[in-house]
């Protein structure tokens, strides 16, 4: 296909439209992606996740500069903001972009405001799709910047090979912290807006809830000494997410973070979790549009009065739902 | 296939910093159903470029308070060409002056809508202008 090809050479224009065929999962979409998968594989994926009004997007915007600036081999970067669509109308305002004009003139960078569209664990259902494009057309670095309700977007986890986690000082307490989910998902915790009141408080409970996760050493003060006492099963393979304090607005702390997504990439690849998230990943997404042809086509061979029949059935409670469905696969009615 | 959203840039261009008519429209196409990627103040016709084509958006829509529009119009139009970008109308809101208008919708400006234009107008014009 000429438009894939074009891609593949780089054209931005080119990219763009078929970044919008993707995301409306058309024919040509479909077959752009096929086209476009065999060239996969080398992007380092980086979700950005956090409740809204923690600062991620000035942040991957800060974090796209220092890459751009201090990456001698100058590799390019995607950047998928999601914002949330209106369940009512069906529209959004995507703002993402307003943070990071300091990208803009730079050809190695590329922006796309994706809307969530009714998908409620913080991407889209086709941005998994989108960085495989982007991935395709050469962007080594891939940044995913979600929604951002900050209770309930793991899917990025499962998407990202490195998941930051944005925090800020003062926007609750450390019951907040605890809950399960979203710090459970962090390869490295990031306090933003770390210049106000009330960071040393947010650091300590996060600090907390980290150990309690991943207790490998834990310092205790008995009678005035300091005993610190490492399991025995310390494991030297495992990966205490970092925190890191930054003022995104003024670049502070942002190298000492591009340091840590960088360790975090050394450790996925030499623990072999790199290879095995990939499995994990792709896997479902096999499963996922199997599932999807086979529903299609089991459809296709049964007549639309047939299945309407077995449905009545069952609204009636003549047959259970497994009863329906072992009757319509066996091909016979009761 | 998932239905087609429309796709609008809300651009403020050049140093006017009256950004209340912009983000109105940018909530009313949202309420419409539209995906509206706003890019904020201080924008120069190269970042709305940039913007338009990465995110290949169907509509630009233009806010400008400044009487800079002869100056700003046509550059635009100029980088969305240049980039390949054809297809995309532009809408231009904001102060323009009576005896400006028929040279803007020379130009290739699709819709110019000054104080007290509808939203519902808008919403018309756009919808009617990506089919």
């Amino acid at each position: 296909m000429a438009l894939t090809n074009s891609v593949l050479e780089g054209n931005r224009l080119a990219l763009a439209r078929v970044l919008t065929q993707v995301e409306n999962d058309s024919s040509e979409g479909r077959a752009a992606l096929a086209e476009l998968f065999p060239h996969t594989g080398k992007a380092h994926l980086i979700g950005v996740t956090g409740a809204s009004g923690t600062g991620k997007s000035s942040l991957v915007n800060q974090l796209a500069l220092h890459y751009r600036k201090s990456d001698v081999s100058r590799k390019r970067i995607a950047i998928v903001a999601v914002d949330p669509s209106s369940p009512f109308t069906g529209g959004a305002v995507l703002g993402d972009r307003v943070r990071m004009r300091d990208l803009s003139g730079d050809h190695g960078v590329f922006i796309r405001s994706m809307a969530s569209r009714g998908s409620l664990g913080g991407i889209a259902q086709t941005t998994a799709a989108l960085t495989q494009v982007f991935d395709a057309a050469g962007f080594e670095i891939i940044i995913i910047e979600t929604v951002g309700a900050g209770q309930s977007e793991v899917d990025i986890a499962r998407l990202a090979h490195t998941t930051l986690v944005v925090e800020a000082p003062g926007l609750g307490d450390e019951i907040q912290a605890i809950k399960a989910g979203i710090l459970e998902i962090a390869d490295v915790l990031v306090i933003n807006k770390a210049d106000r009141p009330g960071v040393e408080n947010t650091e300590r409970a996060l600090r907390s809830n980290l150990e309690l996760a991943h207790p490998t050493q834990r310092v205790f003060r008995h009678h005035g000494q300091s005993m610190s006492v490492t399991r025995p099963e310390a494991d030297a393979t495992l990966w205490l997410p970092p925190i890191h304090k930054t003022v995104a607005t003024e670049g502070k702390g942002i190298a000492e973070l591009a340091e840590s997504i960088a360790k975090h990439a050394a450790h996925l690849r030499q623990s072999g979790d790199w290879a095995a998230r990939d499995r994990a990943r792709l896997g479902s997404e096999l499963e996922a549009v199997l599932q999807e042809a086979l529903k299609a086509r089991f459809h296709e061979n049964i007549p639309n009065e047939k299945y309407e029949e077995i449905v009545e059935k069952v609204l009636s409670r003549n047959l259970s739902p497994r009863e329906a469905v072992k009757s319509l696969l066996n091909g016979s009615s009761r | 296939m998932t239905e087609k959203k429309i796709r609008v840039l809300v651009a403020k261009p050049g140093l006017d910093g009256h950004d209340r008519g912009a983000k109105v429209v940018a909530r009313a196409l949202r309420d419409a159903g539209m995906e509206v990627i706003y890019t904020g103040l201080r924008q120069t016709p190269e970042m709305i470029a940039e913007a338009a084509l990465q995110e290949d958006v169907d509509v630009v829509g233009l806010s400008i308070l400044s009487g800079a529009h002869m100056a700003l119009a046509p550059r635009i139009l100029e980088l969305l060409k240049s980039n390949g970008q054809t297809h995309v109308k532009i809408f231009i809101g904001g102060i323009i002056p009576d005896e400006d208008m028929p040279r803007l919708k020379d130009m290739g400006i699709t819709g110019i809508y000054g104080p007290g234009a509808s939203t519902d107008d808008i919403i018309k014009d756009v919808r009617e202008a990506v089919k």
